[in-house]
């Protein structure tokens, strides 16, 4: 594993990352001296308590806020330093965020919710947007849902577009923060059967979670406690989230 | 973000809330309505008082002999013995720039014809005068030189006088009539003339020559009471005006620092102090309804900063997947523009139809100028950019973490 490391190409290097939080009167230490890196094609779940500053991290990662100390490589480009509009731009291209509670825009049809992130990007015209963004509802298998409102999709669904729109760019990483919070299980393994699909395809997922079972589907754990990394583990007994949906009780059963 | 696509979502998330845009474009609707038709209606007043203006004649120039002082008392203006038949001469031959002068001798008095009685005023003019004034006769002639030379009692008719003399079957023209009981024939009738600038019945008038309205009538001779002068174009006024000043000054030895023994009025100068009037009107109309623009566009705001904090997480996302703060900032001002442009075009029509309404219903006289249509539509566009400007402006400067987790 080490060896392949080594050869794998770093998509995240983080080095000696720190977040204060000036708040006047007291300074808010959410991340002390952070050193991470993240492979191509690895499958990261970032665990720990609410405070732990994983929230904290996966925003810096995702170029919505900078360090205040320390080094943040993307891709190999410095990210540290980036004024407001150069994060926008790299938020743009390198980075697929999917959120808890979905984000999709309402009265908007799921295709243009996955077209919205390329409406972004003046370099992609209006073909090329429609068929990208028709391509990624394919990849999560909404081909047939492409025209209805977030209101007419299950939470699932809805997730499932917010993947698709996650995807749509290109992204040299997926982040998503706790994609499964507001599901059932049921529902959870279904998304996560799609992060492990695309996971196999080669999509480098970073994910954080407080939930255990689904920090079992990732190639590797890391635990978080107080602004710092406690633990890491390498998970040699990966679970696959379509065999666990398969041992859940029938769904007529679990509606009793 | 191209600006085709940003005009698409602005449209879009108008479109979605169909109601409220409406709503909200009514204050500006209402606005552009209003300036457009306070604009008309003040634009059409003036329009109308200067056509009666205009019906004075054309290139009027009118002299006036002024007050007298007896003691120190005045006696009223014009009666002054200050100008006689020698100026009007004497005007005649050396001002270039008059092309027709007369005098004008007033009377009235008891008209009667048959067993039917008017009371009307009789004006003695030259026939220059209905040349002047712009006066056309319908039937009959107008006064030869002989009826002058020889003060012939002979008389053009206006139609309300017609119509209290003689039934509709017979023809004026030709008839006699007499006139505090001196017997005139009737050689002219007058074409309609309608309502003059104060609202007098411009129809309601006899004309005789001067010389018999002056000698059998006021048993005057050399005194004239006006003097009625055209000049040669709309341009010389001022310079006639000039000239016959400078010449009576000189004829009657008052040097320029004197106040003269007569008043010369000029149409043009008639013509600014009633549209002054007018355009104060003008002026107050369109500050009221600026004023309702100006709410209209703090209805706009209102609304957007709203907008803005109810699609707090859209911004949020929008940010996150890439957009930057100026395409933020576009795309709610250009929804806020959207907004009053669309009220602006509504509002426009609207202020066209209810003009044209106001034309048809209440027949007031009414202009719809294309300026006040630019004015108002640019007024509107100006109002949305500077009341959009604020709620677009706060929208971009939202931090993409916390207006994502804005609850």
């Amino acid at each position: 594993m080490k060896e392949q490391d080594q050869e794998r190409k770093k998509i995240i290097s983080v080095k000696n990352l720190s977040k204060i939080y000036d708040m006047g009167a007291v300074k808010v230490h959410a991340l002390r001296g952070i050193e991470m890196d993240i492979h191509e094609g690895e499958f990261t779940a970032i665990m720990g308590h609410s405070g732990s500053g994983k929230s904290t991290l996966l925003n810096i990662l995702g170029c919505l806020d900078v360090p205040t100390e320390g080094k943040y490589y993307l891709d190999d480009a410095d990210v540290s330093h980036l004024d407001k509009n150069q994060l926008a731009r790299m938020r743009n291209r390198k980075i697929g965020f999917v959120f808890q509670t979905y984000n999709l825009l309402p009265r908007t049809s799921a295709l243009e919710n996955v077209e919205l992130p390329l409406l972004y990007n003046p370099e992609i015209r209006r073909k090329e947007r429609k068929e990208r963004a028709m391509n990624t509802l394919e990849l999560v298998g909404l081909t047939d849902w492409s025209e209805h409102f977030p209101n007419q999709l299950s939470g699932g669904q809805q997730q499932r577009v917010a993947i698709a729109r996650a995807l749509v760019n290109d992204p040299v990483i997926m982040l998503a923060d706790e994609p499964t919070g507001n599901l059932d299980t049921r529902t959870s393994f279904g998304v996560m059967e799609i992060f492990q699909e695309l996971n196999r395809k080669g999509i480098t997922i970073a994910l954080v979670t407080h939930e255990m079972d689904i920090s079992k589907f990732a190639t590797r754990n890391i635990l978080f406690r107080d602004g710092r990394i406690s633990k890491e583990i390498i998970i040699k007994n990966i679970k696959n989230a379509g065999e666990e949906l398969k041992k859940l009780p029938p769904e007529d059963e679990e509606m009793e | 973000m191209n600006l085709l696509n940003l005009f698409i979502i602005a449209l879009r998330s108008l479109n979605k809330n169909k109601i409220r845009s409406l709503l909200t474009m009514l204050g500006i609707i209402i606005g552009v309505a209003s300036v457009i038709a306070m604009l008309a209606i003040g634009q059409g007043s003036r329009d109308s008082i200067e056509n009666q203006i205009s019906g004075l004649g054309s290139n009027v120039i009118m002299v006036f002999p002024g007050a007298t002082f007896r003691g120190g008392v005045a006696t009223a203006a014009g009666s002054a013995q200050s100008l006689e038949m020698d100026d009007l001469e004497a005007i005649r031959a050396n001002c270039p720039s008059v092309k027709y002068l007369s005098p004008v001798a007033r009377s009235g008095g008891q008209i009667i014809a048959g067993s039917n009685n008017w009371n009307s005023s009789i004006r003695g003019v030259y026939n220059e005068y209905l040349d002047i004034r712009n006066i056309e006769v319908e039937s009959g002639s107008r006064f030869s030189e002989m009826d002058e030379k020889r003060a012939s009692k002979v008389c053009i008719i206006g139609q309300t006088v017609a119509e209290n003399l003689f039934d509709e079957y017979t023809d004026p023209v030709g008839q006699r009539i007499r006139i505090n009981k001196i017997p005139f024939t009737v050689i002219g009738l007058l074409k309609e003339k309608g309502q003059g600038a104060m609202g007098e019945d411009q129809d309601d008038i006899i004309y005789a020559p001067f010389s018999t309205v002056q000698r059998r009538m006021r048993g005057a001779r050399q005194n004239i009471q006006q003097i009625f002068i055209s000049a040669v174009s709309e341009e010389k006024i001022e310079l006639a005006s000039e000239e016959i000043d400078e010449l009576l000054r000189t004829r009657k030895n008052i040097s320029m620092y004197e106040d003269p023994p007569f008043h010369i009025r000029t149409q043009t100068e008639i013509v600014e102090m009633f549209t002054s009037t007018s355009n104060t009107m003008i002026v107050l109309l369109a500050g009221i309804a600026s004023i309702s623009l100006i709410v209209g566009g703090i209805g706009i705001m209102n609304i957007m900063l709203v907008s803005v904090t109810e699609r707090t997480r859209e911004i949020g996302l929008r940010m996150a997947v890439g957009a930057r703060s100026k395409d933020i900032l576009r795309q709610f001002l250009l929804e806020a523009l959207l907004l009053s442009l669309l009220g602006g075009l509504i509002g426009a029509a609207f202020g066209i139809l209810s003009s044209k309404l106001f034309v048809a219903i209440m027949g007031w006289p009414i202009t719809v100028s294309s300026y006040s249509v630019v004015l108002a539509f640019s007024f509107a566009f100006i109002v949305g950019v500077f009341f959009g400007w604020y709620p677009a402006r706060k929208a971009a400067m939202l931090i993409p973490m916390d207006a994502l987790r804005y609850e």
